[in-house]
């Protein structure tokens, strides 16, 4: 399936507007025929954005593959919120096995499929930023590289969030962590460090790279769909704001999502084939403070007195971001 | 059909007529032979359906096995020393998922210092990963040990280590008694796993798990490695009645009715032991063999009746459990509680080190007198070691132990290998 052609105006995204669109171009959420995959009587936080961007994903994958889905958990909040028995939220065949090998065992899934001649069988991999990029790169990078038939959906929070907030390799600098925190002359996390997943995905020149936001449910869910139209090894990185370890308000989530998006710090797109294809183009341009203010772990840039030149060089990887990516409607063209 | 072939190449027939349908691999001497043949039978179709993975680690491997094995395939890969040890995380998850994947171990020892060749250190370091763990005395019975670890892992659903001689086993040539496909299917079952991750019967596999249940779980795979204390020996029995051979089982006993000294091993140097037995024995020393199939679960009840008529044990092992000494011999002891008999631990053939004939004559000449120490390095060098001792006393910055030593014992260390 196709996203849809209409952009809606409010956002300038898919999030709204179900009843503008044909029925099968409708939210999977909307729907009562949706699995709910990841049912209710989890144990995450109020508000978190993990929560949410799985159960979109993986409904959307649901639909798509016509309930035919196995799905393997790394380590991390998803899986252990998810999983105390007797109450497991998961209504999919579910395997959890380690922290650094959930792209390894989905691989090994679709191995067994393939022998068995279940392809019509997919495949998802999921885990956390830490799972992912950090300990499960080896994993990641042999899975893209023999292009299995896996998508693997990295929910990015920007830190290993289960085990108490410590940086990844997704951090962002400057902010607080248990391990970065915010104290001495340069608090929070270094500048110059970390490193971006879908780009990583892209140089292995694979079928498919997407990012997006929980800000756009609409959208992360036609990415789904197009990824699971496609065989081979798909990426999909999904940034999943953390009220508890942003130190953000649990009603923000969604909000800051955006903000991550408008602002430039979060760039939003597809790639094919190591190609980028299309971009999510900023409706509305925020400067990176937007962003930054509500949340607990940049609280050191704006007390006891803001510090200017830090929120500068934030503000010029956003604007990186943005020429890299072509993330502002081309002036020329109008609006 | 009897044929001249390498012990790799045997064992890859063998897993071959298991039919495994997921096999993934990652190379590591003196492993490679064994999937590299795997590989072409699976290219050449001769091995089908099955899906060869060529992953990019060791815990890659075994973690592409669980996958596997948890989709409902049969799974298996190959390994050794550093790649056993990369492993190690998955494979505690694999035998605490109950899920009944195969492996070869090519023994070979652990570095620092790296070193190629054989010894028991790789599979004795995961002794207690919940692996059943059986080691094969020659080629005719590392590949025999194969066709009865898939049946074992899928009856107990749980993971089993068929370990062999690094080079010793897998790189020799000789004459083996390969099956054919139909005796393998006549004794082998089609896997029908225990647990299966499927779409129409969803469920969730590798739950959290907190105190108020991860002991009942985990006692599982013990009692798993008690029933298989019963299912080794009727496998075994079975694999006779099928192939014609005895192979496998718990233990296995030469010479030992009436010995009074009872040299007790592990593996190919079996083949050593018994022939130097056998002289022993014509110049009238009481002396015997016990070896061990299955070091997981241990036979406490086969050794301690193999052991009780017996006055000495010397436990011959290739590992060491730096700080303390032997491990198997610490499992020996165990089966030993409440008999009188003298033990003697014997370290040996580290890294490859050659465990000669001549040299075991002389052990067992000092067992047999009683003039052993409780604890003997077989062949140790011990000028080398008490040189390097002293350049540690002498200077705080004596430098590198392995390079010193090297240096110390000169260019015999790069002779021919
Ligand atoms: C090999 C290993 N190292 C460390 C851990 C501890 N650990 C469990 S979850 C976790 C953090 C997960 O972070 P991330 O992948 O970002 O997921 P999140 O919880 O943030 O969603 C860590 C460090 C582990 N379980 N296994
Ligand atoms: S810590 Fe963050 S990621 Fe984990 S459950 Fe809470 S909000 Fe979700
Ligand atoms: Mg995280």
């Amino acid at each position: 399936m196709k996203a849809p052609a209409i952009r809606f105006y409010q956002t300038g995204s898919f999030a709204v507007g179900n009843r503008l669109l044909d029925p099968e171009q409708r939210s999977v959420q909307a729907g009562e025929q949706r699995t709910n995959s990841i049912t209710c009587g989890h144990r995450a936080c109020q508000g978190c954005g993990e929560a949410l961007g799985a159960r979109y994903a993986l409904d959307a994958a649901m639909r798509a593959t016509n309930g035919q889905m196995i799905a393997a958990n790394a380590t991390g909040c998803l899986e252990v919120f998810s999983t105390p028995y007797p109450e497991t939220s998961w209504q999919i065949p579910w395997i959890h096995s380690l922290f650094g090998n959930a792209p390894a065992v989905s691989t090994g899934i679709a191995a067994a499929l393939r022998a068995k001649g279940r392809e019509d069988v997919r495949v998802v991999g999921q885990g956390g930023d830490g799972g992912t990029v950090d300990i499960g790169m080896a994993c990641l990078s042999g899975m893209f590289e023999r292009n299995d038939d896996v998508l693997y959906i990295c929910y990015d929070n920007e830190a290993y969030m289960n085990t108490g907030v410590q940086r990844s390799g997704a951090t962002p600098p400057a902010a607080r962590t248990a391990t970065t925190q915010a104290v001495g002359p340069e608090p929070g996390n270094v500048f110059g460090q970390g490193k971006s997943a879908p780009l990583i995905a892209m140089a292995h020149e694979i079928p498919y790279v997407a990012t997006a936001t929980v800000a756009e449910l609409r959208d992360l869910e036609a990415k789904v769909q197009t990824a699971m139209e496609i065989r081979g090894a798909r990426y999909l990185h999904v940034l999943v704001p953390c009220p508890l370890g942003w130190g953000s308000a649990s009603k923000d989530t969604i909000r800051i999502a955006r903000l991550a998006k408008e602002s430039g710090i979060f760039p939003v797109f597809e790639a094919r084939d190591g190609e980028v294809t299309d971009v999510s183009e900023i409706r509305r341009q925020v400067p990176v403070e937007d962003y930054l203010r509500p949340q607990k772990r940049f609280a050191h840039l704006f007390k006891p007195e803001p510090r200017t030149e830090v929120i500068a060089r934030i503000q010029a990887g956003a604007e990186r971001n943005i020429r890299r990516f072509g993330l502002l409607p081309d002036p020329k063209e109008g609006s | 059909m009897l044929r001249q072939v390498e012990g790799s190449r045997a064992v890859a027939e063998a897993v071959a007529f298991c039919r495994p349908e997921v096999i993934c691999a990652y190379p590591i001497s003196p492993q490679t032979h064994i999937v590299e043949n795997l590989s072409q039978l699976v290219k050449t179709g001769e091995l089908a359906p099955c899906e060869f993975v060529n992953v990019e680690s060791e815990f890659a491997a075994m973690s592409v096995a669980i996958g596997a094995s948890a989709t409902g395939a049969r799974a298996y890969t190959a390994t050794a020393s550093q790649g056993l040890l990369y492993m190690t995380e998955a494979l505690y998850n694999a035998s605490g998922l109950g899920l009944p994947i195969v492996m070869t171990v090519a023994n070979r020892a652990i570095g620092a210092p790296i070193n190629i060749w054989n010894d028991h250190s790789d599979s004795m370091s995961q002794r207690d990963s919940g692996w059943i763990q059986l080691y094969a005395e020659t080629n005719q019975e590392a590949l025999d040990l194969h066709i009865q670890a898939f049946r074992l892992a899928e009856e107990l659903s749980t993971p089993v280590m068929v370990c062999m001689d690094g080079f010793i086993l897998t790189h020799a040539v000789e004459r083996l008694e390969i099956p054919t496909q139909e005796q393998v299917d006549g004794f082998l079952p089609p896997f029908q796993p225990r647990q299966v991750l499927d779409p129409d019967e969803p469920i969730s596999i590798g739950a959290m798990v907190g105190p108020e249940a991860f002991m009942e779980v985990k006692y599982l795979a013990h009692a798993k490695q008690m029933q298989a204390l019963e299912l080794i020996p009727e496998i075994a029995a079975d694999f006779k009645d099928v192939f014609g051979r005895d192979s496998g089982g718990l233990i296995r006993c030469y010479r030992a009715e009436d010995a009074e000294t009872i040299v007790l091993a592990l593996g190919s140097v079996l083949g050593t032991i018994k022939d130097t037995i056998d002289e022993l024995r014509q110049e009238g020393m009481k002396i015997g063999a016990v070896g061990i199939t299955s070091f997981r679960p241990f036979p406490l009840d086969a050794v301690r009746g193999a052991l009780s008529h017996s006055k000495r044990v010397v436990m011959l092992e290739k590992a060491l459990a730096v700080g303390i000494g032997g491990i198997v011999s610490a499992n020996v002891r165990m089966a030993l509680a409440g008999i009188q008999l003298h033990g003697y631990t014997v370290i040996a053939g580290l890294g490859g080190r050659s465990i000669t004939k001549a040299s075991l004559r002389d052990l067992f000449t000092d067992a047999a007198a009683d003039r052993l120490e409780p604890l003997t390095f077989l062949d140790m060098d011990w000028d080398v070691v008490n040189r390097e001792l002293e350049r540690m006393g002498a200077s705080r910055a004596s430098g590198p132990h392995a390079e010193n030593i090297l240096r110390d014992v000169g260019p015999v260390a790069a002779g021919p290998v």
